[in-house]
This record gives structure tokens, C-alpha cells and sequence, in this order.
């Protein structure tokens, strides 16, 4: 094209805005495609955040709903075994048989004939094996109710909660793991009105546990609460230390070059090698127990310090010298200019750059695999020497089970972590709006 | 005393001697021209005598504290009967837990079979507890009246208080910025150590060239497949097929993403959108992981079965697109900051040429940014190569030597994780072969990130 154009032009002379002119409406098209390309570039981006968000809460909403069972409880005391109300007595009761001769009873209406030992296993295993501590709790509180009939609602087994809740989603012949059966019996107290929706709370106030409906994330979250403890109390201080004698005290030599390099290598070293490091050190060579949040701040601390080193080391470069030049005429050492001048006025940068790491912290899971934080953990733990589970790793072992019914947990645990980074994040950002105004 | 209420106790000490020493140089000051003037502001002889009290203490305490272990070892084998002591190391360590297990848990532990001697040697165990902790004790609680009663006889005019203290400051903000080199040294140190142990037994010629990896060594020496095979030649090829499929999302929307906020985009709608796309890089890992195992691999099956595709369940596709996903607002903002930096005199002599946006773009920033955003790619790929939650739980753990992105493919990190999560003995060269895959995957991405810092420094310079 180009070469046909340059001949014809020694030969015809056309002007220059003809020949700009014959491109014009090409060059506009390739002008309009590359935008397009932008905003196709944006919009993917978004698409993928939007998917991603709406997969995980379409997931994991119904986890803070669990199913309840009305049930009319006989709480006689020779089924439960109990000759005198006392605690320790109440606490040994047989809960059992009071839950299995309720559910006999309510439905001796529909079974005309006996019921055989395998009908009697799946209806019994409607009702969650926890429901016998909440039970009990309701005894030993009010031990009045000994020898009275009681309308009591139990947690439902996570295999009719699912039932239930995908019959509210229409969802047509979806049955999971219920019998026909089963699913009878569940379709009559549906009718009745004897299966309700409440707040789950016990998703946020009991550990893990290997059965869905009685699985919560409080271990995990009090877990990730010490890890956090832990890596804010070190990497904050040492951090700001560091940036500060990094921009202030250090000369410029060859040492200090090797520390800089060295600090933006290890931001961008991967969080498994971390965690290789701490196995290595803190629980091959320090003998430390595996699996509790000590071990596990430390790890995070040591990763975390290099973000923090190097926003701190912005905000500090952001304070102007006006300031230190004020300082030292009027007398002040080194020291006074660094504490009382240059580091107050770099503090929300600072906070900023390092709430950012501690989210970072908060979500990552490698390097706690590796130090044996995955480990089965049903108590919640009290203190930094104790098991404990993080709530990353929480989601990646559930994320793991079978059961249908742990999606759904390990999308609401996702939501919980989420909300608690975009917090951190809005925290950041207020800060940074709210402190850092006046110079 | 235990250890905490000791260093308690240190803690209450020194800021007792800092008040003391705050008032005494205050009296001297105010005293005035009998003794001169003082050097310092009263506060700074405050807090020289806390130091004088906390430091030598707290050091006293750690290295008591580190040793103790080791001399309560060594006293204990001391004791165990000849026969005991020319066992191998290992054994004697395995006796001295069970001696120290015993002394502590006696009632649950002890039976009529358990040997005299080491009961013996449990109760010396427990004695000798009790000794170091009471001599740390007293060693703490008399250096600390020295320093106190020291740090009272410095508080004199002449004492330059200020710059003691300064210079321990000054120390003290040394030592945390060394942290960061000690954490390297650690980090090269520990994985090099085990990895040396590996290549031991293990050739490293075979490691890296070998093309069959199945680390599962057997229990006994005569069980069938009892070596075990150390190849990682399939380990690093299902590394780069997925980090080569992220990449192939993640720089091109990456980079036309930042080239749009940066060149096109009002200052009102990149205020907006940018922090928004970064929410992309604030999401765990973790989170992706679940996400690409449960909905993107399904996803990805299902359609390859309607178009009559063999798609494994957990495909390196799958894993490597929502990778790329991952990485696009890192790519994105490490861009858009080089953009920023070419001059803008660059764009208005082209504009001024006749060229349009597009062209200004593809022909001169794009060339100028071009170390930059090079680098940025690097970081990413380094990234992407150690990326673990998403690959441990989409990607699969059969290490099939594959290019095809339907198959399962397995990578380094992957390995890493199923060696050791669980408990392993720590001299199986199983265990070991992680360590090794971690040295690997420490020397590429450190090669990777100093390669772009480098570029990235060389290419700052040209325009300041």
C-alpha cells in the first residue's frame, strides 16, 4: 500500500494533508480499538471481582441460617436416668433417649406399622448428635423443668438443613443424602411447621468440628487474633526502627546498600519459603511445639517486616527537611529531631503502609501449613501456647471436605476474612485521610 | 522464681531507676553551682540508669535461658550408665525426653518395668531444674542491685548522659534493620543445610534432570518401590505451564489496564476504578484457590466435555487462569508507576508530530516504559512460580510431564506442601526433597527479583 502510495507521489506530487487524508479514518479505527482494548481490559477485571463475589456469597449465605427441629421433649427422669437434680448427675443424663423416644412419639401418628432398626437409625440421625449438649445446657439452667413436657427446637442434622434450604431455592429433585424416607418424615414437619430458619450462631461461637452443623469458626478466628497479636506487637516496632535508621542514621555505603537490596528481595521472596524458614528455625532448631499461634506471628512477622521497612521508609522520606533543619538550629540531638519531629509526622504513613501488611498477614495461609498449623483443632484457643487453627487455613481445610454442607461454611468463613480485610483496608485509607492532612 | 516474674521484676526495676535518676540529676541540677551544671536534661540520666538496670539483666535471662537447655542435656546424659551413653546420638536423645517426660508426668508414666536409673535420672532432672532456676534467681536479683547501686554513683554532672543513650539508640535501630539480613542468612542457611543433607543421598544431577518424581520412600528397606524417584523435571515444567497461563492473562490485561487509567482515564474515574482493581490483589490466595477448585475447574470440565474435550477435574488451566487474575492488579500498578514517570515533554512532541493517542502510545511511551514494565513482568512471574494456595488446592498432585493445560499438572510449591504437612521424620530424604524444591524455588525467584529490582533502579536513573 505504503510503497504504491510513494511511487504514484513522485509522479503526481499529492499533498501532504491528501496523503494523511487517505490514513485518517484507518488510523481513527486502530485509535477507537486500542481504548476499547483499555476498557476491555478494565471490565474483565471487574467481571472476575464481581464472579468471584457473587460465587462466594451465593455459596455461603445460607451458613448463617441453620434448620431447627420443634420437638415436644418428655424430660422424665427415668428416661434420662437422673435420680436427684443435681449438676453432675444432669450433666451424665441420658439426653439421648429423650430426644429419640420425642421423635418416636411425633411420628408414631404417620407409622401405622413397627418401625424396623434401619428406619429408626435414619430417623434418629435427623436430629445433629449436638443437640443433646444444647439439651443438656437447657437442664442444667433450669432444672425445674425436670419431670415436665417441653417444646424444645433442636439443630437439625447439616443433611436435612440442606434438604430445607434447597426446597426454599426451588431447587427441583435435589434430596442430598436423605432417604425417601427421610425425606418424607422432613416434608411432614415441614407442613406442620415444625422446621424453622434461625441465626446461626453457632458458626461464630464454637471451634471446628468434623460434623458441618456444629462447626463454627471461633477457634480459628481467636487463632488468627493471637497470630495478629503477635505480628503487630514485633514487626511494628522493629519495622519503624529500621526504616528509621535506614533514612536517618545510616550512611551511605556499601552495607547499607546490601541491607536495602536485601529488604526488597525478601518482600518479593514467595510466603512458602517463610515458612520453610520457620519450620527450619523455630521448630527444628528452637524446638518449639508445632501448630500454636507464637510460632506462627513470628513466621508472619518476619514476612510482614519487609512491607512495613519499606512504607515506613516512604513516609519518613516524605517528611520535608524544612522540619529537621528547624529542629537541629534550634539544638536538638539526632535522637529528639528523630522521636519528636521526623517519626510523629510520618506516623499515619507509616500506620498506613503497615495495616496494609498486617491484612497481608491476615490472609495468608503457606507458610502456616508448614509450621503444622493444620492440624484438627476443636477447643478454642486462650492463649499463644495453646493449638490453634488460623482462619485461612480454616477455609482451606474445609474447602477440602466432602460433606456439601462445608461449601457452604467455607464460603461464609471467606466472607468473614473479607470483611475483616476490607475493614483493615477502610481503617488504612480513613487514616491516611484523616491524619495526614496539614502538610 | 519462674522466668517471666523475673524479667517482670527486671521491667518494674528499671523503671524505678529511671524515676530515681530523673529526680537525683533534677536535685543536682537544682544544687546548681556547687557541683556545675548538669551536661544532660535531667531525663536522659532517668533513662541511662533503666538501662544500666534492664539490659545486662535481660541479657543475663536470655543467655541463661539458651544455655540451660544444653547443660541440663549434657548433666542428665552424665548420669544415664555407660551402656547408655555410646549409643548413637539420636538414641540418647530420645532417652533423655523419655528421663524428662518421666520426671514431669510420673504418675502416668512410671510403671513397675520402667528402669531404677532412669527415675534416677528424672528426679536429678527435676533437681537440677529447680537449681538452675534458682541460681539464674539470685545472679538476676544481685546484678541488678549492682546496676542499680552503679548507675546511682554515674549521675554526676560531668556524665554525658545524652550521647550514652543516643548511642544505645542507635544500636538498638541497627540491629533491627539487620533483622532483615539475619532473615536471608536464615533463610539460604536453613534451606541449604537440609538440601545439602538431600543431595547426600540423592544426586543432584538426578534431582535436576531426572524425569520421574515420586517421593513416597517406604517405611522398611526391603518394601517394593523402596527408594523412591527424585526427578523434578516434571515438577518445574508444571510450574511454567501455569505460571506461563497466568502470565498470558495477567500482562496483557494488566498492562492495557494501566495504560488506560494512566493515558485515557479522567483523574475522577481512576480515583475511582484503580483502588477498586486492587481489591483483586487484597483477596487471600486462599480465597482464589477455593474459588478456581470449586467453580473454575468444574466450569472449565464441563464445557470441555460439551465440546468433547478430555479435561482432568484439576487442570493446570484452571489454576493458572485464576493465577492470572490474581496477578492483574499487580501487574497493573507496577506499570501505570513507570508510565507515570515517562515526561510528559515525550507525548507532546509526538502529539505535535500529527500522531494520535494511540500511536504516541504504542510507539513512544511504551518504548520508554519498557525496562519498567519488563520488570513489573518479572515480579509477577516470580510471583506467579511461588504462588502455593491456589495451585495446592486446583492444580493436582500427579506429576505427569505434560504441555497440555486439560491435564493435572503438579509444581514446586505443591510439593513442598504435601512433603511436610503432616509429621515426618526430619532425615528422610522425602522430607529433605523439600528443602531441596525450596532452594530451587529460591534461586529462581531471588535471580528473577533482583534481576528486575536492577532494572528497575538502572531505569529510574534516566530521567532524574
Amino acid at each position: 500500500m505504503r510503497k504504491m502510495n510513494h511511487k504514484s507521489a513522485t509522479r503526481q506530487q499529492p499533498s501532504t494533508i491528501e496523503l494523511v487524508n487517505r490514513n485518517l479514518a484507518k488510523r481513527k479505527r486502530a485509535e477507537w480499538r486500542f481504548r476499547v482494548y483499555g476498557i476491555g481490559a478494565i471490565l474483565f477485571g471487574f467481571v472476575c471481582l464481581l464472579i468471584l463475589f457473587t460465587d462466594i456469597v451465593g455459596k455461603g449465605h445460607g451458613a448463617f441460617f441453620k434448620t431447627q427441629i420443634q420437638l415436644q421433649l418428655s424430660l422424665d427422669s427415668e428416661s434420662l436416668q437422673v435420680t436427684n437434680p443435681s449438676s453432675e448427675q444432669l450433666e451424665n443424663a441420658n439426653y439421648d433417649a429423650v430426644i429419640e423416644n420425642a421423635l418416636l412419639t411425633d411420628n408414631s401418628a404417620l407409622m401405622a406399622s413397627e418401625l424396623s432398626a434401619l428406619d429408626k437409625r435414619q430417623l434418629l440421625s435427623l436430629v445433629s448428635t449436638g443437640a443433646v449438649y444444647d439439651l443438656q445446657k437447657m437442664l442444667i439452667d433450669t432444672p425445674e423443668q425436670l419431670n415436665h413436657e417441653v417444646s424444645m427446637w433442636l439443630t437439625a442434622d447439616d443433611d436435612v438443613d440442606n434438604y430445607v434450604k434447597s426446597r426454599t431455592r426451588n431447587e427441583q429433585g435435589f434430596s442430598g443424602r436423605l432417604t425417601e424416607q427421610q425425606q418424607k418424615w422432613v416434608d411432614r414437619w415441614l407442613e406442620q411447621g415444625q422446621i424453622r430458619q434461625t441465626f446461626n450462631t453457632t458458626f461464630f461461637t464454637s471451634g471446628d468440628s468434623r460434623e458441618p452443623e456444629q462447626a463454627g469458626i471461633r477457634g480459628a478466628l481467636m487463632g488468627s487474633l493471637y497470630m495478629l497479636l503477635v505480628t503487630i506487637g514485633l514487626s511494628f516496632p522493629i519495622g519503624i526502627s529500621a526504616a528509621v535508621y535506614l533514612e536517618e542514621y545510616a550512611p551511605r555505603n556499601r552495607l547499607t546498600d546490601f541491607i536495602e537490596v536485601n529488604i526488597n528481595n525478601l518482600a518479593a521472596v514467595p510466603s512458602i519459603i517463610f515458612g520453610l524458614l520457620g519450620l527450619a528455625i523455630f521448630i527444628g532448631f528452637f524446638d518449639m511445639p508445632r501448630s500454636i499461634p507464637l510460632v506462627g506471628g513470628l513466621v508472619l512477622t518476619l514476612m510482614t517486616l519487609p512491607t512495613i521497612i519499606i512504607s515506613s521508609r516512604a513516609a519518613i522520606k516524605a517528611v520535608p527537611q524544612s522540619i529537621r533543619d528547624a529542629a537541629y538550629g534550634l539544638g536538638a540531638s539526632k535522637m529528639q529531631v528523630v522521636l519528636h519531629h521526623v517519626v510523629p509526622l510520618a506516623m499515619p504513613g507509616m500506620l498506613t503502609g503497615a495495616i496494609i501488611g498486617f491484612a497481608q498477614a491476615l490472609g495468608e495461609t503457606a507458610p502456616l501449613l508448614m509450621i503444622g498449623m493444620v492440624a484438627f483443632i476443636v477447643d478454642v484457643p486462650a492463649d499463644l501456647l495453646d493449638p490453634a487453627s488460623a482462619l485461612p487455613v480454616q477455609i482451606f481445610l474445609w474447602a477440602d471436605s466432602p460433606e456439601r454442607a462445608f461449601i457452604e461454611r467455607t464460603s461464609a468463613a471467606i466472607m468473614v476474612l473479607l470483611a475483616f480485610l476490607i475493614a483493615m483496608n477502610g481503617l488504612a485509607v480513613w487514616l491516611r485521610h484523616r491524619l495526614g492532612r496539614g502538610h | 522464681m519462674e522466668t517471666p516474674t523475673l524479667i517482670i521484676i527486671t521491667l518494674l526495676c528499671a523503671a524505678g531507676a529511671y524515676i530515681l535518676g530523673r529526680n537525683r540529676a533534677s536535685d543536682i541540677a537544682s544544687r546548681g553551682s556547687q557541683q556545675g551544671t548538669l551536661h544532660s536534661l535531667p531525663y536522659y540520666y532517668g533513662l541511662l540508669s533503666s538501662l544500666w538496670c534492664a539490659v545486662p539483666c535481660l541479657m543475663i535471662v536470655l543467655i541463661w535461658t539458651l544455655l540451660d537447655d544444653y547443660a541440663v542435656h549434657a548433666a542428665i546424659v552424665n548420669v544415664l550408665p555407660e551402656s547408655a551413653q555410646t549409643l548413637p546420638e539420636n538414641e540418647v536423645d530420645l532417652m533423655v525426653n523419655t528421663v524428662i517426660n518421666l520426671a514431669l508426668y510420673p504418675n502416668s508414666l512410671i510403671s513397675s518395668s520402667t528402669p531404677d536409673y532412669l527415675i534416677q535420672a528424672g528426679q536429678d532432672y527435676l533437681r537440677w531444674q529447680q537449681l538452675s532456676q534458682l541460681s539464674l534467681t539470685v545472679v538476676v536479683l544481685i546484678s541488678l542491685v549492682l546496676a542499680f547501686s552503679l548507675s546511682w554513683n554515674l549521675i554526676k554532672a560531668k556524665v554525658k548522659a545524652r550521647q550514652q543513650v543516643e548511642r544505645v539508640f542507635q544500636w538498638t535501630l541497627l540491629l533491627c534493620a539487620s533483622i532483615a539480613i539475619l532473615t536471608t542468612i536464615g533463610i539460604v542457611l536453613s534451606v541449604l543445610f537440609e538440601s545439602l543433607r538431600f543431595f547426600q543421598s540423592i544426586n543432584f544431577f538426578e534431582f535436576i534432570f531426572g524425569t520421574h518424581w515420586s517421593p513416597q520412600t517406604a517405611l522398611r528397606i526391603d518394601q517394593v518401590g523402596a527408594s523412591g524417584a527424585f526427578g523434578a523435571v516434571p515438577l518445574f515444567v508444571g510450574t511454567l505451564l501455569i505460571s506461563f497461563i497466568a502470565m498470558l492473562i495477567a500482562v496483557p490485561v494488566g498492562l492495557m489496564s494501566a495504560i488506560y487509567l494512566s493515558e485515557y482515564a479522567t483523574p475522577k474515574f481512576r480515583a475511582v476504578v484503580k483502588p477498586m482493581l486492587e481489591i483483586l490483589a487484597g483477596i487471600p490466595s486462599v480465597v482464589y484457590g477455593f474459588f478456581a477448585a470449586l467453580t473454575v475447574a468444574p466450569f472449565i470440565r464441563d464445557s470441555g466435555h460439551f465440546l468433547g474435550l478430555e479435561v482432568s477435574s484439576e487442570s493446570a488451566l484452571a489454576a493458572g487462569l485464576v493465577m492470572g487474575v490474581m496477578i492483574i492488579p499487580f501487574v497493573s500498578s507496577l506499570s501505570d508507576d513507570v508510565l507515570k514517570a515517562v515526561p510528559q515533554s515525550l507525548r507532546d512532541g509526538s502529539l505535535g508530530l500529527g500522531a494520535t493517542q494511540s500511536e504516541t502510545i504504542k510507539r513512544v511511551v511504551i518504548p520508554a516504559a519498557l525496562p519498567g514494565i519488563i520488570s513489573g513482568v518479572l515480579l509477577a512471574a516470580s510471583r506467579a512460580i511461588g504462588e502455593t494456595m491456589i495451585v495446592v488446592m486446583a492444580a493436582g498432585l500427579a506429576a505427569h510431564l505434560t504441555a497440555n493445560p486439560l491435564e493435572s499438572v503438579t509444581t514446586i510449591t505443591v510439593q513442598i506442601v504435601t512433603l511436610l504437612v503432616g509429621d515426618q521424620e526430619f532425615d528422610s530424604p522425602k522430607t529433605l526433597s523439600a528443602f531441596a524444591l525450596g532452594l530451587m524455588l529460591f534461586m529462581v525467584t531471588l535471580a528473577l527479583n533482583y534481576v528486575a529490582l536492577y532494572v528497575v533502579r538502572q531505569y529510574r536513573e534516566e530521567y532524574e
